[in-house]
């Protein structure tokens, strides 16, 4: 197993590793689904969430993760408002070492603030979500998803619509999906796709029909309230009707094109309910299954690289 | 009192090589050079060994903590960076607390530099009051108390209006509007330029163009009031084809740029790294070569420190939060003898950037080897390397975006009005 002390984000990364980590995962996901749950592989290690962004769902992953594991987990949810950023941040860093914390799961809402805490404690570092940076625990458990249901994760065409400019997910996902060797599409208005996103592999679309043509995967982001209020797009009712999944969008792609978002969904607005909840054609909730199994295998080897 | 330089090199006011020869100062002021001066009685004999004596640096743009940020730096400590960098005047923008935009409180800095008998400051006035970009402030008698221009800082004038009144009105008085030049509805919440870099970094940013948006609608602004414009730390191709344009036309518009526009480019942003946030942020590397470009060509009027005292609990923050702006006194003259090292500005060119034209801009008595000019001197040795180093350079601010860089040209000593204020 490749040796990796903090996993700040997809970049850094390689192939190799990124294979290793979704075997492993891949071997929790049987193991969970067999109901043999409970190992000891970090016991006496002590897990700390820490999350100055509210997230019930990955926090709740990370959690169960950690104590399937064996570990001790303790969540610190840090309020923004009391104090300064700054002073929060790094001050939180110093107990963190006082208290022995051997992995600490960050989410912030500043770009690069798990890489600036990674510098200043002694704990392995996971990235939950930093900013418009990265989020690659997300990244990981999509791929094991797409892995389990193509039997590949490469050669691909996967279509991610909608709110890329502000989206940490699609960064991540763009990285491990073109470094695994798949056509990646960004589809969306272009005041939310952004052109400095390309590189090799990327190609962007500003129109459902020509995006999602021959798509293996249809990946959805969630469209954030805050992007309407700031004059990106002009109402959600005409986002839906352009950029918005249903049925009749989803023709455009391949016939066994299988759909994918990362929660929690606006339904009515980026997803039509009946194409979130078709268990055919939908992955949703397999990829809330897969992200606990993947982070387990993220946490193992975080421990083991720094131990 | 008098002072013998001996074997030193040179520039005197026309020329366009280095001289080998000898400097007397005496009383405080340049007395005589030449290639030979004998032995005057009582001198005292300073041996260069072939060092190049210049004028004391004129800084046109720095942002000093004193008063109300004394946190991050002192006028007393900016001094000691500043003596250690070889400049003996700075102008000082008026973002302190409280804004200098009254003329009691431009008398009250114009004394604080000269208690410390080593740097004359000179006061910018704010444009508006409270630097908020609404009223006017009193042009007339900031400029009676010795206010060398106007401006609002690190804050760009936004509004089109005031700019056209704080042009027209600053004509009146024969006085120049320094624009801080960036449309600032584009830049809200930026930290970084726009590009493939900040968008994979996940930080906010601003396009380049934001920077030519503000500095074309001011040289029409400018054209229409008859006023005079400067532009302060350029750092875009397009911007300052816009100012190539307008000087061909014979508008009254200057500019300047800070060392770290011409020697980084966005990359040293890499790793979140706080110090090297600036504003305006550092660009990708076209702009960075049209800067050298604009610098050779005269397009470019002087080369300021751009100087931005931060703590470190103001940069050991998320990128996006930490305080932008460099620290950059001690490292102004080596930075910019690099463009000598590669060739890109004669040593001449390079000197008068950072003496003789701000110094002219400035309308002060200073930038020049000349007789009967104060000796605002600096010794250095174009030669001697260092290295840049975050926690040991002269003074209290630290925030150096040249952590670790390669140097060439140490200043061996300082004078102000031919006393020794350094080395």
């Amino acid at each position: 197993m490749a040796s990796l002390k903090h996993l700040l984000g997809i970049e850094g990364l390689n192939p190799a590793s990124v294979t290793n980590l979704l075997d492993l995962a891949e071997s929790y996901a049987l193991l969970n689904r067999s109901g043999k749950t409970q190992r000891d592989s970090l016991r006496g290690r002590t897990l700390i969430n820490l999350f100055f962004e509210d997230s019930t769902r990955t926090r709740t992953s990370f959690e169960l993760a950690g104590r399937r594991l064996g570990a001790d987990v303790v969540n610190m949810s840090v309020a923004t408002s009391s104090v300064t950023k700054g002073e929060t941040l790094l001050d939180t860093a110093a107990t963190l070492n006082a208290m022995n914390c051997d992995l600490l799961v960050v989410r912030h809402k500043s770009s690069g603030a798990p890489a600036l805490l990674a510098q200043k404690v002694g704990a392995s570092v996971i990235n939950a979500g930093d900013g418009t940076h990265e989020h690659p625990t997300q990244a990981l458990l999509d791929a094991l998803t797409i892995r389990r249901n193509k039997g590949r994760i490469s050669g691909l065409t996967v279509a991610i619509c909608g709110d890329v400019l502000n989206s940490r997910v699609a960064r991540s996902n763009i990285l491990l999906l073109t470094m695994m060797g798949n056509f990646v599409r960004l589809v969306g208005p272009p005041t939310l796709v952004p052109g400095s996103i390309g590189v090799n592999g990327v190609e962007i679309f500003h129109d459902m029909e020509e995006g999602l043509k021959g798509a293996d995967i249809v990946m959805m982001l969630r469209l954030q309230k805050e992007r309407m209020t700031a004059g990106l797009i002009p109402s959600s009712r005409e986002y839906f009707a352009f950029y918005g999944l249903d049925r009749k969008k989803l023709a455009y792609a391949k016939p066994d094109a299988l759909v994918m978002h990362p929660g929690p969904m606006n339904r009515g607005v980026e997803i039509d309910s009946e194409v979130a909840d078709d268990a055919a054609r939908s992955l949703i909730k397999e990829q809330v299954e897969m992200g606990v199994a993947v982070r387990m295998a993220v946490l193992e080897t975080c421990a083991r690289s720094n131990h | 009192m008098s002072t013998l330089f001996r074997k030193i090199r040179y520039l005197d006011a026309s020329a366009q090589s280095l001289h080998e020869g000898e400097l007397l100062v005496q009383d405080g002021k340049i007395a005589d050079f030449g290639p030979s001066l004998g032995n005057p009685d009582g001198a005292e004999i300073i041996e260069a060994e072939g060092a190049i004596l210049c004028p004391g640096l004129v800084d046109l743009r720095a942002a000093i903590g004193e008063p109300g940020f004394e946190y991050r730096e002192t006028i007393a400590s900016a001094a000691q960076a500043a003596a250690a960098g070889g400049i003996t005047s700075i102008a000082v923008l008026p973002e302190t607390d409280p804004v200098i935009d009254d003329p009691a409180l431009v008398r009250f800095l114009r004394s604080r530099g000269e208690e410390t008998g080593s740097l004359t400051l000179l006061p910018y006035g704010a444009a508006t009051r409270g630097l908020e970009g609404k009223e006017l402030a009193e042009y007339g008698l900031m400029k009676a108390a010795g206010a060398v221009a106007f401006t609002d800082g690190s804050k760009a004038i936004a509004s089109s209006r005031t700019m056209r009144l704080a042009l027209f009105y600053a004509s009146g008085f024969d006085m120049r509007i320094v624009q801080h030049p960036e449309d600032v509805e584009l830049a809200r919440g930026a930290a970084a330029t726009a590009g493939p870099r900040a968008t994979w970094m996940g930080l906010p940013s601003v396009y380049a163009a934001a920077e030519a948006i503000c500095v074309a609608r001011d040289i029409r602004l400018a054209e229409l009031t008859n006023g005079a414009l400067h532009f302060a730390h350029v750092t875009t191709a397009e911007a300052l084809e816009h100012i190539r344009r307008a000087k061909e036309k014979g508008l009254n518009i200057t500019c300047d740029t800070a060392p770290p526009y011409f020697d980084l480019n966005e990359t040293a942003i890499g790793d979140y790294r706080t110090y090297a946030k600036l504003s305006p942020p550092l660009r990708v590397e076209a702009d960075r070569l049209a800067v050298v470009e604009a610098l050779k060509d005269g397009t470019i009027d002087a080369i300021a420190s751009d100087h931005q005292p931060r703590d470190a609990d103001d940069k050991r923050q998320p990128f996006a939060e930490a305080a932008p702006g460099g620290c950059g006194l001690a490292t102004l003259l080596s930075v910019t003898l690099a463009r000598v090292q590669n060739g890109d500005l004669s040593l001449p060119q390079a000197l008068a950037l950072l003496t003789a034209k701000p110094a002219a801009w400035l309308g002060i008595e200073a930038g020049r080897i000349a007789k009967g000019l104060p000796a605002d001197l600096c010794l250095f040795d174009p030669e001697k390397s260092w290295q840049v180093q975050a926690g040991k350079l002269p003074g209290k601010a630290q925030n150096t975006p040249f952590d670790g860089r390669a140097l060439e040209g140490v200043v061996l000593g300082t004078w102000k009005a031919g006393r020794r204020v350094y080395g």
